[in-house]
């Protein structure tokens, strides 16, 4: 299901190359948003040319997520395979009755399996100056939802295949793209670094080591973007001979820790990463699965960073400081061996 | 009246009073307890689903309903036993008792208990048939207190943007649960949908037979091209919102009784033929609630 890695494609160009292949192939598959057509192309360009290449699938919509939210689920339930971009993940405030109450809620409140093959993609996270509305990081609130499935590609992913496997998978998909993620170059095996799938599942968890040789210091579990970060991370620490395995899943909801329990239990020391706010996070969840787990094994308590509970300010000092960041990760791992 | 029009009205009668009398079974049976949550009934509203239902065609036409949809789902050809079992939350409903009053899906019929939610999703279904070209109309039932929801609005204007094959059938009962209409909505109420330039009739929504000949023209306009309709149906709900704790007038209530589709309908037809009918649907939807209680006893 996952094939190869193409050699250096960025983030963009692999979800782009995707919608054009499956558009190509599924002429169920209808493509959703606003400012998507060319010569636009969407916010993020990641639309760019599907408009030229199939006029009638690519459907740009009013400035109504809710509304064209609900739109594709209809059209899911009669049998197309819509693909929803919402422009800003902040956005997706606005749609959350229909992706919680509609979407979601009808694979099975019906009291059999139905097919809402539907897929609503959109960027998350901070780094561009756009401030506190168009900043956030907000996939926490829907993790946990039943029958929403949550995926959030790291740069060491694949990020088009996942996508069509979250086309495929014909429940709601909740597809998570960091904005910082896209201009990036697709992660592979190189100096430092070795990369691999750690489960082999439609939406799979990498594990990126900075070591060939020898057991892991610190096991570092993150998602989506926070691959930008780990990677030059992981090779500065692999000159400092410190070893780190970072496992990256892809799939953040429903969610389990079982590929990562080996890996926990060897090294004992545990860092999990997130760009969203403290509190309530994706991390508190990955915590109390892996202490359950592991707890006789732990050498330290579960480390836990994520981004400070406030507001995303737009000037760069303030939004650095409030965004974990490499040298927040950095000093954590080091108190983690201290 | 000529014979087809005593042709309709007949069919139309019975299917009324079945899904009166289902209606009234559940109040009942929510005071004896043996109905937990809540029902909406649509007592005094019957004329708007039996005629609007009346003019799609079954298996290619799609309902979309709301939380007041049980006579939706009886007039779009739903049976009864499997509904009322649904509602006493019985594995032999037609969703095996999960989904309950609100939440009924069966062949081109779905229910939802969010107001006005399913405005969008219906319009997403009308894009689909349009595209498939499978010919098939959306009809989404709502009522008046559903309008002051923000993706109603949405799907008008999505749906009059691309000319989809959706009918809106707004049953205005004056009330949006204890609120009336004159403290939720400014502005004129039944022209919602005329900024967006969607034809909209106003019509009695309790003389079944002028809901019937609206329906069928509104539908045939929307599959024949003509874009998204909106029937805006004056009607008067008889019953409680939900299960009781009504706070509104008797007499008022009483006074609109005598207006009701019901009795309406029955003023053209023979009484004794209406009272036999009434008899008749009264001990069938009975013996459907025995059966169910009787399965439930001896499975216990």
């Amino acid at each position: 299901m996952n094939a190869p890695l193409p050699a250096s494609t960025t983030y963009a160009k692999s979800l782009n190359a995707a919608l054009l292949e499956m558009m190509r192939e599924d002429e169920r598959i209808y493509f959703l948003g606003e400012d998507i057509l060319d010569p636009y192309g969407g916010a993020f360009k990641i639309s760019k040319g599907l408009s030229s290449a199939f006029p009638d699938r690519v459907i740009t919509t009013p400035i109504s997520e809710a509304g064209f939210t609900g739109l594709a689920t209809g059209m899911a339930l009669r049998g197309l395979r819509p693909i929803v971009e919402i422009m800003f993940g902040d956005f997706l405030a606005i749609a959350a009755d229909q992706i919680i109450n509609h979407m979601a809620k009808f694979v099975t409140m019906y009291g059999r399996d139905l097919e809402v093959p539907v897929v609503v993609r959109t960027p998350m996270g901070g780094g561009r100056g756009y401030g506190a509305t168009h900043s956030q990081s907000l996939e926490k609130i829907f993790l946990g939802t039943p029958n929403l499935t949550v995926v959030a590609p790291s740069h060491a992913h694949d990020p088009g295949q996942l996508l069509r496997n979250a086309v495929a998978l014909g429940r709601p998909v909740l597809f998570i793209e960091h904005k910082m993620l896209y201009p990036e170059t697709l992660l592979a095996s190189g100096g430092a670094l070795m990369i691999e799938p750690l489960t082999d599942e439609p939406f799979p968890t990498m594990l990126m080591k900075n070591f060939s040789r020898g057991a892991a210091d610190v096991l570092i579990v993150a998602y989506g973007g926070m691959s930008r970060l780990l990677a030059p991370l992981a090779r500065q620490m692999a000159e400092e001979e410190i070893n780190l395995a970072i496992a990256l899943p892809a799939l953040l909801s429903p969610m389990t820790v079982a590929p990562l329990l080996p890996l926990a239990a060897q090294c004992g020391r545990v860092l999990l990463v997130e760009e969203g706010t403290t509190g309530f996070d994706w991390g508190a969840e990955v915590a109390a699965q892996l202490y359950a787990a592991t707890y006789k094994t732990l050498k330290a308590p579960i480390a836990r960073l994520a981004s400070r509970a406030e507001i995303i300010p737009t000037s760069t000092a303030g939004e650095n400081a409030m965004l974990v960041g490499a040298a927040d990760i950095e000093s954590k791992i080091l108190e983690l061996l201290a | 009246m000529d014979a087809k029009r005593n042709d309709l009205l007949t069919g139309f009668y019975e299917k009324m009073v079945l899904i009166n009398t289902v209606e009234s079974s559940l109040l009942n049976l929510f005071a004896e307890g043996l109905l937990r949550g809540t029902v909406h009934t649509c007592l005094g509203q019957e004329a708007i689903p039996t005629g609007v239902c009346a003019a799609l065609e079954p298996g290619r036409d799609i309902v979309c309903s709301n939380h007041r949809g049980h006579g939706h789902f009886l007039a779009f050809g739903g049976e009864a036993r499997p509904l009322i079992a649904e509602i006493m939350g019985d594995a032999s409903g037609v969703c095996r008792g999960i989904g309950g009053s609100q939440h009924i899906q069966l062949g081109n019929f779905y229910s939802n208990g969010i107001l006005g939610g399913m405005s969008p999703v219906a319009t997403g279904m009308a894009l689909a048939e349009k595209r498939k070209g499978s010919g098939g109309v959306v009809v989404q039932f709502l009522g008046d207190g559903a309008l002051a929801e923000g993706v109603v609005s949405e799907a008008f204007n999505m749906a009059a943007l691309w000319s989809l094959p959706i009918l809106f059938a707004v049953e205005s009962n004056g009330f949006a649960q204890s609120t009336p209409t004159a403290l939720e909505h400014a502005g004129k109420l039944s022209a919602r949908g005329a900024p967006y330039g969607i034809p909209i009739t106003e019509l009695d929504g309790n003389d079944v037979l002028a809901v019937h000949a609206a329906a069928q023209e509104a539908v045939g306009a929307a599959r024949g091209a003509g874009g998204p309709q909106i029937l805006f149906m004056n009607t008067y709900r008889l019953g409680p919102h939900s299960k009781g704790d009504d706070p509104r007038d008797p007499a008022e209530i009483a006074r609109h009784a005598e207006q009701a589709p019901i009795p309406r309908a029955r003023a053209g037809l023979d009484p004794e033929w209406c009272d036999t009918t009434d008899h008749r649907i009264a001990a069938e939807v009975a013996a459907i609630i025995q059966g169910i209680r009787s399965a439930r006893i001896a499975a216990q």
